[in-house]
């Protein structure tokens, strides 16, 4: 395979990258110039639409349909939101791109607003990132400074505004509608859809919610064209007729028991064998890989037989997990108890539950205090069931919940479960000898404490 | 015109009618279980009980195609076309996988639970829940504390329905409930220093549907399988909410808002709520007393009518006092039977008690400055016969010019509304009834006492400020001893058998044109009077 030259990350190393001097001695705004100087707001959607750009937040919905699910000749205001709150565990993607080129990220969302007509952008940005944060505010008072950001940007009439909000930590934000409640003052609650965000979002307004490193592709695509970005990736499937490919360049963010862990950008479809071996350096110590979460913890798990996954918006998909998530790979090595490691993801996804629908609130908390009592060396072999059954059954697949939080939950308990069976079931035997086959409701048990 | 299928059965919906899966389902007979969604309230489809499948059918073709995922009944429109099914295996797993999570951490303490017997977690968990409980747990933590003065919160009963929440937002307007903390520590409290303080706040008790919130009112009081409900009207505002009240052999115990679209929606306020207590109160009248040389002597209501006929027939001229807490049949019964003595008898509209201004809150439910149910009913009565709307005050004024020798007063107010100076003036009456439930200065000084009843012991209709004509039933016994007003009437009217308000009613249609539209006809939501009144003009 050809040596792919980084695209997104190119200038993340040079001296003061994060700067407006050093981003535009590379050539940056050039790309917002030449949309300003004479591109139609329409023209830049047929622009990405044709790219094929796909989110790059998690779900991967197509960035040029998602625009125009906006109502036409709408009076505005238009809201653009960038979901800046990066909280999947084992991502960092966006981070770099705030922390190193934050211009370029910018320049993606002056683009992206002026296709959508969006006359006012907020950038909502997890609380956890202080470096971020001083970085975006300080590129967005350059940018005002030069004119890119203010009224009338560079002569073109064009107009906007934007406004950094930093949220208050809690994975849930990262949730379009969770995300919109949160900017409006409230609890971060997923709203019901539909309507969807497009139609009526933040402050009852058609709002579009995307993602970071989204927004720096469109800065990309506007610099090289459609062709470019589909020249890298994988093309649809022809059996699949719902498949809209996966083009472009990717973030990965490589973390876990490896050699060199980092965010590397590869084209799209890479498989997770050439992200360790060519990107990573291999597993860490001369230990052998058990699993990989392929695109943070709420896409589930591949064994160490499926690293010939590749890591485009189908491919785990086929290999049992939820999807590519935000293609952050966590390697585990093989020292990792699997009981260990969901009793962790369970811990989180109970702690991150918003707490608005049943299933997911009761779900998640009665899975952990499960996962507690395994670990404690109380488990049975009726709970590995008991798991499993509250994730087939929580989440937006089955209809069960407002958002998909509660489906980030379910898949790592389902795919460790059903991946890794003989290894919960050697575990509960080997400490609880005497009561792992008990099948009826045991004594009253105290809450096991996770701390 | 929109037609639904519902399992199976087919739904027509009128023009314009716009309802959910819930709503439709419910039209079809099937009922499906919800705790979150109340139609007075926005929708938040959180609970995930509601959960039907849902398709749409194929116009053209008739064609059924199901969706994959199930949705909640509440947040699906029916529209033409809309399939729901409520009974499938997929929708009673999810069902049994709700009822088995809200119980993971409820502490099912239904024993010394207020809530039991009408709680929606004891009756769809005994519908759709599991047959053992799997999550071996220890849910108990007991925690509660006041939310305000008439509201308590029993922390662990909660199932996160945020109904009160919502009310407190969108009803009352004051929004003193939240949800703090996240996930399953989530729980409903009030900021600090700012407790549930509104003049709504009892109807959270009712819009809970578990045993979270409890009305510190009626709190361990008894046991909601042992009362009975009547429907009734409240009597604390000319709003004239239409309500339930809960007794048991004979003892109030609580008043409930009863739905009815056209005047209170689902709620009713506080005073209306807690005033009731005057009904046993220990100071009510109990003996129909004569006034004598040494002081008041008893008198049997055998021959009470007998004797009040015949000291009226003596009197050359009459007044009667009517009260606006008086039902308009017993109005009416009273203003009859005086001018069937005294053609000219002076027919009065009783003291209007008012307090304060009306007050609208942003659902726009109403309490009104004018603290009685039946002003308009009363009044409507007397201009009717006499022609003449003769006031209180109006009334106290005239008595000096007048030579009115006996004179009719009803009471029955919730609090005092007579005082010293307006006994002084009809002192020189030398026939005086009184009739009432609680003494006063008037009652001191009365020829006759008669003690009489409260809102809960009457039969009969008010009249509310929009001209709406709400009947309703007696929903205990009066105190031993006490014979209601209509009752009385009755027998002075010398009327056949046992005193039947409706009757009276059907009488008062015919006579006047006002309430003409009430003849014949019986409505759970009252009747309004009004379309007559175009008729007349």
């Amino acid at each position: 395979m050809a040596e792919f030259e980084p695209v997104l990350l190119a200038n993340i190393h040079q001296e003061d990258s994060h700067t407006l001097r050093a981003y535009e001695s590379t050539g940056g705004y050039a790309g917002l110039k030449k949309v300003l100087g004479g591109m139609s707001a329409d023209g830049v959607k047929e622009l990405v639409k044709a790219s094929g750009l796909r989110g790059r937040g998690g779900a991967g919905f197509p960035t040029g349909l998602k625009w125009t699910f906006l109502p036409k000749d709408h009076p505005g205001p238009i809201y653009f939101c960038l979901n800046a709150d990066e909280s999947e565990p084992g991502t960092f993607n966006n981070r770099i791109l705030m922390e190193e080129d934050p211009h370029q990220v910018i320049e993606g969302l002056i683009i992206s607003c002026f296709a959508t007509a969006a006359s006012t952008a907020y950038f909502y940005m997890r609380y956890e990132y202080p470096l971020a944060w001083k970085r975006v505010q300080a590129a967005v008072d350059e940018c005002y400074a030069a004119g890119y950001l203010g009224k009338d940007i560079l002569g073109s009439g064009y107009s906007l505004d934007i406004f950094l909000h930093r949220g208050a930590a809690a994975y849930i934000c990262g949730e379009e509608t969770g995300l919109i409640e949160s900017l409006e003052g409230r609890r971060a609650w997923p709203r019901i859809k539909p309507p969807f965000p497009a139609v009526e979002g933040a402050f009852r307004k058609p709002t579009v919610v995307n993602n970071v490193e989204t927004a720096a592709c469109v800065k990309q695509i506007v610099d090289r064209g459609a062709g470019w970005f589909r020249s890298i990736g994988v093309p649809p499937d022809p059996n699949n007729p719902r498949d809209p490919g996966s083009f472009g360049p990717k973030l990965y963010c490589l973390s876990g028991h490896i050699e060199k862990p980092g965010c590397y950008e590869a084209p799209l479809g890479i498989t997770v064998n050439e992200l360790i071996d060519n990107y990573g350096g291999g597993v860490w110590r001369g230990r052998k890989a058990k699993a990989a979460i392929p695109g943070g913890i709420s896409m589930g798990l591949l064994t160490a037989d499926e690293f010939d996954c590749p890591l485009d918006f189908a491919g785990p998909g086929k290999y049992g997990c939820l999807g590519l998530g935000t293609a952050a790979v966590v390697v585990i090595d093989e020292t990792v108890p699997m009981v260990d490691f969901l009793h962790n993801s369970c811990q989180f996804f109970s702690h991150e539950s918003c707490g608005q629908c049943t299933p997911c609130r009761e779900g998640t908390s009665w899975a952990l205090k499960m996962m507690n009592r395994i670990k404690a060396g109380k488990g049975r072999l009726k709970d590995l069931d008991l798991l499993l059954e509250i994730a087939d059954n929580i989440g937006i697949i089955p209809g069960t919940t407002i958002c998909g939080l509660a489906d980030g939950a379910a898949w790592p308990m389902k795919n460790a479960i059903r991946k890794f069976r003989g290894e919960f079931e050697e575990y509960i035997k080997r400490t609880n000898p005497d009561g792992y086959m008990e099948t009826n409701p045991v004594p009253v048990l105290e809450i096991i404490g996770a701390h | 015109m929109a037609t639904v299928i519902v399992d199976g059965k087919e739904i027509e919906l009128a023009a314009g009618e716009r309802l959910n899966g819930i709503q439709v389902a419910a039209r079809a007979g099937a009922d499906v279980p919800h705790y979150c969604w109340h139609p007075g309230l926005t929708v938040v489809a959180s609970c995930r009980m509601c959960l039907v499948e849902t398709g749409r059918r194929d116009p053209a073709t008739g064609e059924v195609t199901m969706f994959p995922k199930l949705v909640p009944g509440c947040q699906t429109p029916a529209t033409d076309g809309t399939v729901f099914i409520t009974k499938s295996d997929k929708v009673t797993a999810a069902r049994a996988m709700v009822e088995e999570d809200l119980l993971i951490r409820h502490p099912i303490d239904c024993p010394i639970c207020d809530k039991a017997g009408e709680c929606s977690l004891q009756d769809y968990h005994f519908e759709h829940g599991r047959e053992e409980r799997r999550a071996d747990l220890k849910p108990f933590t007991s925690r509660r504390r006041e939310l305000g003065d008439t509201v308590t919160l029993f922390v662990d009963r909660c199932v996160m329905c945020t109904r009160c929440v919502r009310f407190s937002r969108e009803i009352s307007g004051d929004a003193e409930l939240m949800v703090v903390n996240r996930g399953a520590h989530e729980e409903i409290d009030v900021f600090p220093g700012f407790p549930l303080d509104n003049k709504l706040s009892g109807n959270v008790v009712d819009l809970c549907p578990v045993g979270a919130l409890g009305d510190r009112d009626f709190l361990y009081k008894q046991r909601v399988w042992f009362m009975k409900s009547h429907d009734n009207v409240c009597v604390g505002c000319s709003t004239g909410c239409s309500i339930k009240v809960e007794e048991n052999q004979d003892k109030v115990y609580r008043l409930k808002p009863r739905e009815n679209p056209h005047v209170n929606q689902w709620w009713m306020c506080d005073e209306g709520r807690y005033g009731w207590k005057h009904v046993h109160d220990p100071a009510r009248v109990t003996l129909p007393r004569r006034a004598g040389k040494d002081g008041y002597e008893n008198v049997e209501w055998s021959t009470l009518p007998a004797e009040l006929d015949a000291k009226l027939s003596a009197s050359k001229r009459i007044a009667a006092v009517l009260s606006p807490h008086l039902t308009v049949e017993e109005a009416y019964q009273l203003a009859k039977y005086v001018r069937g003595i005294d053609e000219q008898a002076l027919l009065v509209l009783g003291p209007v008690p008012t307090a304060g201004e009306d007050e609208c809150f942003p659902s726009g439910f109403t309490i009104r400055a004018e603290k009685c149910p039946n002003r308009r009913g009363v009044e409507e009565v007397i201009v009717g016969l006499a022609k003449e709307l003769v006031t209180w005050d109006d009334f106290l004024e005239r008595l000096s010019d007048e030579s009115i020798d006996a004179v009719w007063v009803t009471g029955g107010y919730k609090t005092a509304w007579n005082d010293n100076p307006a006994a002084q003036k009809l002192s020189s009456v030398p026939l005086l009834i009184v009739q009432d439930a609680i003494a006063s200065p008037l009652w001191e000084i009365a020829t006759y006492q008669l003690p009489g009843a409260t809102f809960a012991e009457r039969d009969g209709s008010y009249v509310n400020h929009a001209d709406r004509l709400q009947s309703f039933k007696w929903a205990v016994r009066p105190p031993a001893g006490v014979t209601t007003e209509g009752q009385l009437y009755w027998r002075l009217l010398k009327s056949r058998g046992l005193y039947n308000s409706r009757a009276v009613l059907d009488d008062l249609t015919r006579e006047l044109l006002y309430f003409s539209a009430a003849a014949g006809v019986e409505c759970e939501y009252g009747i309004d009077l009004k379309v007559n009144q175009l008729a007349s003009v």
